[in-house]
């Protein structure tokens, strides 16, 4: 333990510089919390709200930090100028010598950066890039059209990748909307809350379900009667049957999948995501965006935040 | 000392068998000083059980790396055996419930610990001057434990561990500008898979805790260098109580690096003493 019979060699040290420096009293931090406070309260309630925590919490922080450091400001401040001047002094002598030791310093430094850089970059490359490269979706097989009755939800589970396994179950709820404009119609909605990815569960009344074999893999379909909305099961969002967000945290409406329709079979494309959805069934409006992570805003002023995926499909 | 008893041959063997190889190796490395120099410090007098916080904590820790070492040897991680290997440890193979036990609980003791000795430190004003760094790498040691935590609630592979991983992953992605690289790479992909298993079994066992190794490794090192704080009830860290019969001026309690230029370290008279 250290103390002065131990360490004698600290007793050199100048008295007074051991003096710790502890701020005076002040008010400004409970004044500051509050503005935070009032913020945090504001981001709920009211936007103006917020916008007045905000200003206290920056007269206030802006005050608290000027009467956090006086103390160093003011004593500190005079005595630089010369220091600064003497090493300059001392610089403005040096510059002719350029001794071989510092050669030999620097050249070993920058070696030894350059063969750590050597060995370092690929392994953090190997860790972090394969999780951006080569992402994208299969195309799904889910079987003949005979399967998706007209008019009703189909809660439907795939393999949306057929090497990850049953790590690569997905389930989507699908409505044939019958023929509209001569091309057929289905509402194909992600059952993965836009809040945190949870599955929601379809509001209706669940029928016996059946497992067909498609060229993807098992596929289990069933109907489910007389669907309201959806809901899940973690926090409580809310959806209606287009998939809008109807109540709880969700910041936008469910995702959705492409599909097409090949040799009588329907075929699921890529998921994307959707802002909101105006109209119902095969009339249906919706606004398209590139798919984003659940919570992610992909429109209103929050989606400033969440830069599309470049990387993605 | 001329008072000393003399120690019979037996005595003298016995205790040459001991401090010949200790003399060698201290020779050699000066490891045995090291070891009395970090054991037999000088504590403040008035500590008390609220001080044995931190290395309970350390203690739940290293159960948890042992355990967790032990637990390696049986579980595989990958998502068609995950869920079997964890089943097997815990009903088929001997005492693996009692060690699967004692890493799932005690991951729960550790984590808990770690507040109680924070809480210690800040009720005590412990974090003060000269220990505010230390302040700062036990609150990265608390974000570090957390998320090995957080990795490790993934392995079992259950139902619960999968869709709480869903849930924590896209919180992370919910960061702003930063979220959707962050849950991408956390994932190890777009979805969570085969990938996201293998890469939070790497993180848990071997990247997160290599960081909380060497994190505690500077904590401590910090703790012997600055000491231990007296309670802040203590007389003694006042200045108000000395040792009787001590060696000269030396304050109890208290053991500081650097209280010179205070005069608090000083020899006061003794009326203000009150002794």
């Amino acid at each position: 333990m250290a103390d002065e019979i131990e360490r004698p060699g600290e007793e050199a040290e100048p008295e007074g510089v051991a003096e710790p420096h502890l701020p005076g009293p002040t008010i400004w931090p409970f004044a500051f919390a509050g503005g935070i406070a009032l913020l945090l309260v504001g981001l709920i309630i009211n936007w103006m709200l917020a916008a007045i925590g905000a200003g206290i919490a920056l007269v206030f922080g802006f005050l608290w930090i000027r009467e956090a450091t006086r103390e160093v400001r003011h004593p500190v401040a005079p005595p630089p100028p010369p220091l600064r001047s003497e090493t300059a002094e001392e610089e403005e002598v040096e510059p002719e010598r350029y001794p071989r030791s510092v050669f030999l310093e620097l050249s070993t430094l920058g070696l030894g950066a350059a063969i750590g850089g050597i060995v370092t970059v690929p392994a953090l490359g190997f860790m972090i890039a394969p999780a951006f490269v080569g992402q994208g979706s299969e195309e799904v097989d889910l079987g003949p059209l005979e399967n998706f009755p007209k008019d009703q939800f189909v809660t439907t589970t795939f393999n949306s990748k057929k090497e990850e396994g049953s790590v690569g179950r997905r389930t989507a709820f699908i409505r044939n909307n019958g023929v509209a404009n001569n091309v057929p119609s289905f509402t194909i909605i992600s059952n993965r809350c836009a809040h945190l990815g949870c599955p929601t569960q379809p509001q209706g009344l669940p029928g016996s379900s059946k497992k067909i074999e498609a060229s993807s893999g098992e596929v289990t379909i069933t109907p489910v009667a007389s669907v309201s909305g959806f809901q899940c099961p973690c926090h409580g969002g809310a959806y209606d049957s287009e998939g809008n967000r109807t109540a709880g945290p969700p910041v936008r409406s469910l995702d959705r999948y492409e599909f097409f329709i090949k040799n009588g079979n329907l075929v699921l494309g890529k998921p994307y995501s959707v802002g909101h959805v105006k109209g119902t069934g095969a009339k249906a409006k919706i606004e398209a965006y590139k798919q984003a992570d659940p919570g992610q805003h992909v429109d209103g002023p929050e989606k400033i935040f969440y830069p599309p995926k470049f990387w993605g499909p | 000392m001329a008072t000393r008893r003399r120690k019979s041959k037996r005595q003298q063997q016995l205790e040459a068998m001991v401090l010949v190889p200790m003399d060698w190796v201290e020779e050699r490395s000066g490891l045995v000083g090291a070891t009395k120099y970090f054991l037999f410090r000088k504590v403040p007098s008035e500590t008390n059980w609220f001080h044995t916080l931190g290395s309970a904590t350390l203690t739940a820790f290293l159960v948890q790396a042992v355990t967790g070492v032990i637990l390696a040897m049986y579980y595989k991680p990958s998502p068609d055996e995950a869920y079997a290997s964890i089943q097997k440890i815990t009903n088929d193979l001997t005492l693996g419930w009692l060690v699967r036990g004692m890493h799932r609980w005690g991951a729960s003791v550790f984590i808990i610990l770690l507040f109680l000795h924070m809480g210690r430190v800040f009720l005590f004003g412990a974090y003060k001057y000269p220990r505010e760094l230390n302040w700062l790498i036990g609150a990265i040691l608390l974000a570090t434990a957390l998320f090995e935590g957080l990795t490790g609630y993934l392995l079992p592979w259950d139902q619960t561990a999968y869709w709480a991983t869903v849930v924590a992953i896209n919180i992370n992605a919910n960061a702003p500008i930063a979220g959707p690289f962050l849950g991408d790479f956390l994932r190890g992909g777009s979805e969570i898979g085969t990938e996201t298993l293998a890469r939070f079994y790497s993180l848990h066992m071997l990247v997160i805790p290599g960081g909380l190794f060497a994190l505690i490794g500077l904590h401590l090192y910090l703790v012997i260098r600055l000491g231990v704080t007296a309670p802040p009830w203590s007389r003694a860290a006042a200045g108000y109580d000395f040792v009787e019969n001590g060696p000269g001026p030396v304050r109890k309690g208290l053991v500081e690096p650097r209280p010179r230029g205070h005069g608090s370290m000083g020899t006061p008279s003794r009326t203000e003493a009150g002794s």
